[in-house]
């Protein structure tokens, strides 16, 4: 018998969690390093006991993401506040022990016919790469269109919403509510729940109260909450 | 977060070190939501939590030159956040946490009785994750919703990883045992 299985099996109530069973929370919100991710899913897999208690872990996941974004932000009174303070704080000497610093400590270190030599070396060595580059574009390219793969960039304006669709929604019925509101998914999959984008500007705290009834009450919309 | 996003952060905290007002600006923009909403879990009191992301984005200002890059910039926040809070915490009587606390959790929404009257489990749900302890509110929130791994909840909170792993579970069987008392029975575990 597998330790999770000995953990579903396991009614007692005061006991230590074991070592897969302690995993399963953070294998819903995706943190286990790859190793422990296959180790849990190998025992999910096996083990129907576990499943249903990761079934009720993703349930508390989604809904403490949900508690959480409902909390709202803080007003613009906490930024005031923090550049008056910043304001009144005696000038920078410019004193840093940042990596990043220390790495451009090192270069302003050298002397100048150091840093000319480096200088011309490393220009050697872009314009080698360039070349290698060059050529194998060039060798990939005969006939073919060079398409990219990007998707065009994401806008960071407009109003955003947690959304959850019913099971049984179908996909042409989600690309026509999406057209109806003028909506995109931007991520998502996430425990059930897509990022959505509606629009491209932020509506007022009351509009977008408005557009998440009107969304609540939409057929294949199983729970919806206004995002940052 | 992702590691692009991380690495701009290290960024922002070097030329914040070096008294660049508009990296400020823009490392305030990315994650004042999240240290407002993690003091608010801890404090409850949004008065209190909006000053404490001046406190804590003020000491991020102040100690930039001495963020070594050892752990994402973001868990680096929520530790300097959580040490204001139970600082902001201690200031305060116990019997006027008390009924804060008590209040809070009346003022969010129903009680969980209410809300299993309304058969509406994901209400219910909620409100006895806001009636957790400080302690188990905050390892709850830091795994589900910061999505802090274990050796980062570790850092943050500073116990050990194992630590981490039981609290956690100690927290999901109290509200386990929240739920049932509000007369919703999902089985432990």
């Amino acid at each position: 018998m597998t330790s999770a299985s000995k953990s579903a099996t396991s009614k007692q109530t005061d006991r230590e969690p074991t070592e897969i069973e302690a995993l399963l929370p953070f294998h819903a919100a995706g943190t286990l390093n790859l190793r422990d991710a296959r180790r849990v899913d190998e025992a999910l897999a096996s083990d129907p006991d576990l499943a249903r208690q990761y079934a009720v872990i993703q349930d508390e996941y989604a809904e403490t993401i949900l508690l959480n974004e409902s909390l709202g932000a803080p007003s613009s009174r906490a930024m005031q506040k923090l550049f008056a303070a910043i304001d009144a704080e005696p000038a920078r000497k410019g004193a840093s022990f940042n990596p990043v610093m220390r790495i451009a400590g090192f270069f302003s270190s050298l002397s100048p016919r150091t840093l000319a030599f480096a200088g011309v070396a490393s220009a050697l060595l872009v314009l080698l790469q360039a070349g290698v580059i060059g050529t194998v574009l060039v060798k990939d390219r005969k006939g073919g269109n060079f398409q990219t793969a990007a998707f065009p960039a994401q806008s960071t304006s407009g109003t955003f919403g947690l959304l959850r669709f019913t099971p049984d929604a179908k996909a042409d019925e989600i690309t026509q509510l999406l057209n109806t509101y003028n909506a995109s998914i931007v991520s998502g999959p996430k425990a059930g729940m897509f990022r959505v984008q509606f629009g491209d500007k932020a509506l007022s705290k009351e509009d977008a109260a408005q557009l998440m009834t009107r969304l609540q009450a939409e057929k294949i919309v199983s729970l919806v909450v206004s995002a940052d | 977060m992702s590691a692009t996003h991380a690495t701009s952060d290290e960024v922002l905290i070097g030329r914040i070190a070096q008294g660049d007002r508009l990296a400020m600006q823009v490392l305030y923009g990315r994650h004042h939501v999240r240290v407002f909403r993690f003091s608010l879990r801890l404090v409850r009191n949004e008065s209190i939590a909006e000053d404490l992301i001046s406190e804590v984005f003020l000491d991020v200002w102040r100690q930039a030159g001495k963020f070594e890059g050892r752990s994402a910039v973001s868990t680096w926040l929520l530790a300097i956040t959580r040490f204001k809070a139970l600082s902001a915490l201690r200031k305060r009587k116990d019997a006027e946490l008390d009924d804060e606390a008590a209040a809070a959790i009346e003022d969010t929404s129903d009680n969980p009785e209410v809300s299993v009257a309304k058969k509406d489990t994901s209400n219910a749900l909620r409100n006895c994750l806001t009636a957790l302890s400080p302690e188990h509110r905050e390892i709850v929130d830091l795994v589900y919703y910061h999505e802090k791994s274990v050796e980062e909840v570790a850092e943050i909170v500073g116990i050990p990883e194992n630590t981490v792993k039981t609290r956690l579970f100690y927290a999901r069987k109290k509200l386990a045992e929240l739920l049932k008392a509000a007369g919703i029975e999902r089985g432990w575990p």
